[in-house]
């Protein structure tokens, strides 16, 4: 069933608070391949000069799977989007960053879905939703946009 | 560090090839349990071949082809489109070439074209990077 595109355009979720784990961050590095030992090796980080070990440009994007919105989330049937985990695909991803992000770090995230749109006559459905993550200072981050496409066919 | 010009490409950055256990593993660490890419009766019974790599899986190798090239710290923003599905078995090749260098925020920036192919020539990952000369 298509989306309503009226009911959800606008929605903001509520403050998710997340925590960067160092266990999860190398853990990813492993399922990545990373070879860069500042990724998992919190010596390395800091004799590169970081304070602990640095989030990778696309972890942000984790967090938010990790800490799903009661309202606005993608697969959520309740107070999200409902959508069918077999008729999704992921079209866009982008990230803007203002403030580095190490493991140990609390952050809080918002997402506002911010389109819904179809092609070829409703056949595919695209969501837009831009998520803001910003510290305990109520720094701003990293800035993430993403576009989920919905095969309706 | 060299002087960057319009038209250097970044070192090829290759990665996989992606089998069933990366994809667990991916799904485990980044929180992505779509069964698409971990569940293969799910992946077949929703008309796929098979199970397929999360796209932000590639997109992890595409961050690192970038960070091998210039610290995360100067990476200002990029944003991809993933144009197909990244097929299990593939081999992923990331390339980046520099297309532009401007002033931006009253810093040198490099425009990067980024981009992901299968072993076969597929272009999964379309994409741009803003990435800081400093």
């Amino acid at each position: 069933m298509p989306i309503d595109a009226q009911r959800h355009i606008g929605v903001v979720s509520e403050p998710r608070v997340v925590h960067v784990e160092r266990g999860f961050l190398k853990f990813f590095a492993k399922a990545t391949g990373e070879t860069d030992p500042i990724y998992f090796d919190e010596a390395a980080a800091r004799a590169a000069g970081h304070p602990d070990i640095p989030m990778p440009p696309t972890y942000v994007f984790s967090l938010q799977l990790s800490a799903p919105a009661k309202a606005g989330d993608v697969f959520d049937p309740v107070g999200g989007l409902g959508v069918d985990m077999a008729r999704v695909l992921h079209g866009e991803e982008s990230f803007t960053y203002h403030h580095p992000i190490y493991a140990g770090d609390r952050l809080e995230l918002v997402t506002i879905t911010t389109d819904i749109y179809d092609k070829k006559g409703g056949a595919l459905q695209f969501i837009v939703q831009e998520t803001r993550c910003t510290n305990g200072d109520a720094t701003v981050c990293v800035e993430a946009r993403q576009v989920t496409v919905v095969r309706n066919g | 560090m060299g002087e960057v010009a319009v038209g250097q490409a970044l070192p090829e950055h290759v990665c996989g090839p992606i089998d069933r256990t990366t994809l667990a593993l991916f799904a485990g660490a980044s929180h992505d349990h779509v069964k698409l890419h971990i569940d293969s009766d799910f992946a077949k019974a929703a008309g796929m071949d098979d199970v397929f790599a999360h796209g932000m899986l590639v997109m992890a190798y595409l961050g690192q082809l970038l960070t091998r090239w210039r610290a995360q710290s100067n990476l200002r923003r990029w944003s991809v489109r993933f144009v197909a599905i990244t097929p299990l078995h593939a081999t992923i090749h990331c390339r980046g070439q520099v297309v532009e260098i401007l002033e931006e925020g009253g810093e040198r920036v490099a425009r990067v074209k980024l981009g992901a192919w299968t072993d076969k020539g597929v272009q999964t990952v379309d994409g741009e990077a803003l990435v800081a000369l400093a």
